[in-house]
């Protein structure tokens, strides 16, 4: 099926509002974006033959609301163990892409028993002095297609590059991204490196060779710190936005990964 | 009218192509490259100079700011160059620290001693600002969360004006800063406290903030009256909503200024000073300028679709040319007569009472500096002090230390 429904879900007593797309039937994944904000793409499309998908949108983004109730990661986590509980997921496999891979892997390292299977899709999380990760919000907006895609030419996402006449696209890309500095800022390192140990759940790295904001080195970094069963992908011809890039391939990854 | 000289405190030096070379001049200007320490020294001791001549001028107060990591103003600590003037101008010069970020200090209960301090050693002279800050300082060089901006700022304010007006000791249990002993030593000379003043430029909540705890509200930007008109005009018609009384000394503004025998004699003499101020000094890109999250909803959503930001962004591009510059109001430059009838028309219009004079910009060597100085002491300030005078208006925000000033011939 290709057209998901929408779904409200609220936490913390109905203070935060969070928009979830759902669609397909099968065993349940929990998809968490990344910049690009919520979107039911090719990759949902394809995950949604033989799964369930709810797609979440990350507090503060687009229509989900609320984040300034949640202070930090403890406050983060504790929405989405609310949020699995009113969508009725006692187990989940999850997928998360950039921020959403780091929101993805903290939330796999505390409700470890609820984590079924976990993919990282070029998540941030870690820091190494010796490849900074770059500042998405400091890439002028005629540069972003270079940083964030391994094929320029390409289109990019609406919130990742908002028509500058667009006060409406402008406002909304600029609350999507204060949405993750409030979790992410300075540096996307909250100490998820002393918790990775923590995670049970059979783990995908995937990462586009091509990706210049959180180089493919990290893949390494974040294996020697997992202790679940991990496997590492690094895929040629892509880069940070991976699954918009060449969604094919990357479905072909977290669909063997979800069936092993 | 109550004037103050408010400095910046700049680097001099950064190379002509800088704009064309460097991404900012704010957060990321390579030090080691760019930044000569023995050349700072010179220009911190010749800056305190100016300042205290303006002491010994008619000045009523003399302006100092905080900003981190660039080469627009190098006092990252203003505590410090307002400790050195509070010992080194008379009793009638207000010190006006304008002010210290308060998101940044953690416990903020530094910045209730420090501020103590200046006002025990300046013998109740000083006027404390609380400035949100800007997203370059307190995002980028101070790696504050963006969205945590105004909470630590309003905690901070709490903090602070509770550590000033509150008995000691007392245990404090906010969401930053938790203290089971508040009890600075000392407190304050001035009661309650020293006169708070904010500076803004155009954020709502600031507006409401001054307003709800009777500060000065000043607009602290380079786009000069016309620009900031709107502004002041908008705090004044919130006032009004709000049911409080108008009083031009609760509010002020920021104004480059510029003097000299005539109106030709200005340009020539400090065209290039500008030159450099707008194309090297205001070279920040917006991306520092507006980090998502620095804002609040409310103040991104008017930011960004009334164009604001955009328009600002722009101004700083355009302001190139003297002729608009001065038509715009960008810079107010000039004989003594017209720099005091710009004055007198801004400040009516803008309905203020105090005026932070920007008496050096740029590059301007330390002998242009002393002469504009002087020219606007003994020349502007006597034909403009008495703009608001047999109005009944009284100045509540002015510090209660400071004496009145003896007016010599020269001043007259």
């Amino acid at each position: 099926m290709s057209t998901p429904r929408e779904q409200i879900v609220q936490t913390r007593n109905g203070v935060v509002k969070t928009r979830v797309l759902v669609g397909g039937d099968g065993p349940p994944v929990v998809h968490l974006h990344g910049l690009e904000g919520l979107q039911w793409g090719e990759l949902h499309k394809g995950l949604a033959t033989d799964h369930t998908v709810y797609a979440v949108e990350h507090v503060g983004s687009g229509e989900s609301s609320g984040i300034e109730e949640l202070y930090d990661f403890w406050d983060l986590v504790g929405h989405y163990e609310e949020a699995f509980d009113e969508l009725g997921l006692e187990r989940t496999a999850l997928v998360g892409h950039s921020f959403g891979g780091m929101v993805a892997a903290e939330i796999a390292a505390q409700l470890r028993r609820r984590v079924t299977d976990l993919v990282l899709l070029a998540p941030l999380g870690l820091w190494d002095d010796r490849y900074p990760v770059a500042e998405i919000d400091a890439v002028a907006r005629a540069d972003r297609p270079a940083a964030l895609l391994a094929d320029p030419s390409r289109p990019l996402p609406g919130l990742l590059a908002p028509d500058p006449t667009d006060h409406e696209a402008l406002f909304h890309a600029d609350l999507n991204s204060a949405s993750i500095n409030q979790f992410s800022w300075p540096i996307a390192e909250k100490g998820l490196r002393r918790r990775l140990y923590r995670i049970t759940a059979p783990t995908l790295l995937l990462w586009g060779a091509e990706d210049r904001i959180v180089d493919p080195v990290y893949a390494e970094l974040f294996r020697e710190r997992l202790t679940a069963p991990t496997t590492v992908s690094v895929v040629s011809g892509i880069g940070h936005l991976l699954h918009l890039e060449d969604p094919a391939t990357v479905l072909g990854y977290v669909r063997d990964h979800l069936a092993s | 009218m109550k004037f103050i000289f408010f400095h910046l405190m700049p680097y001099q030096d950064l190379p002509a192509d800088f704009g064309a070379r460097y991404d900012s001049v704010w957060v990321t200007p390579p030090n080691d490259v760019l930044c000569d320490p023995r050349k700072v020294g010179i220009y911190y001791n010749q800056y305190l100079d100016q300042l205290e001549l303006a002491d010994q001028v008619g000045f009523d107060g003399v302006g100092v700011n905080e900003h981190h990591q660039n080469a627009y103003g190098m006092m990252s600590s203003p505590n410090l160059m307002a400790s050195a003037l509070a010992r080194r101008t008379s009793k009638s010069t207000a010190v006006c620290v304008m002010g210290n970020t308060l998101a940044l200090y953690q416990p903020a209960l530094r910045v209730a001693e420090e501020f103590a301090m200046l006002d025990c050693l300046s013998e109740g002279r000083l006027i404390a600002g609380f400035p949100v800050g800007t997203s370059m300082d307190v995002n980028h060089c101070y790696g504050i969360t963006p969205g945590e901006t105004r909470p630590r700022y309003a905690e901070a304010h709490d903090l602070i004006t509770r550590a000033w007006t509150q008995p000691g000791p007392f245990a404090y249990n906010g969401r930053f800063n938790k203290l089971r002993y508040v009890n600075p030593w000392p407190k304050p000379i001035q009661k309650p406290m020293p006169p708070v003043w904010l500076g803004g430029n155009g954020s709502l909540e600031t507006y409401e903030m001054a307003l709800k705890n009777d500060y000065v509200y000043s607009w602290t930007s380079f786009f000069g009256f016309q620009t900031g008109k709107k502004f002041m005009l908008d705090f004044w018609e919130t006032q009004e909503q709000m049911g409080l009384e108008f009083n031009p000394y609760q509010g002020g503004y920021c104004q480059i200024v510029l003097v000299a025998d005539t109106d030709a004699e200005a340009r020539r003499l400090y065209e290039p000073h500008i030159k450099y101020f707008f194309e090297n000094l205001q070279h920040v890109p917006l991306h520092f300028r507006a980090t998502p999250g620095y804002r609040t909803r409310r103040s991104a959503e008017f930011a960004i679709k009334s164009g604001t930001m955009a328009a600002v962004a722009n101004q700083s591009k355009t302001a190139r040319d003297w002729d608009s510059m001065v038509e715009n109001g960008l810079i107010i430059a000039g004989s003594p007569d017209t720099v005091a009838d710009r004055i007198r028309t801004a400040s009516s219009e803008l309905r203020i009472g105090n005026f932070l004079a920007i008496l050096h910009i740029g590059n301007m060597p330390d002998e242009l500096t002393r002469q504009n100085v002087t020219l606007f002491g003994e020349k502007v300030i006597p034909k403009v002090r008495g703009l608001w005078d047999g109005q009944g208006y009284e100045h509540k925000w002015w510090p209660s230390g400071v004496e009145a000033r003896q007016t010599s011939g020269a001043n007259q």
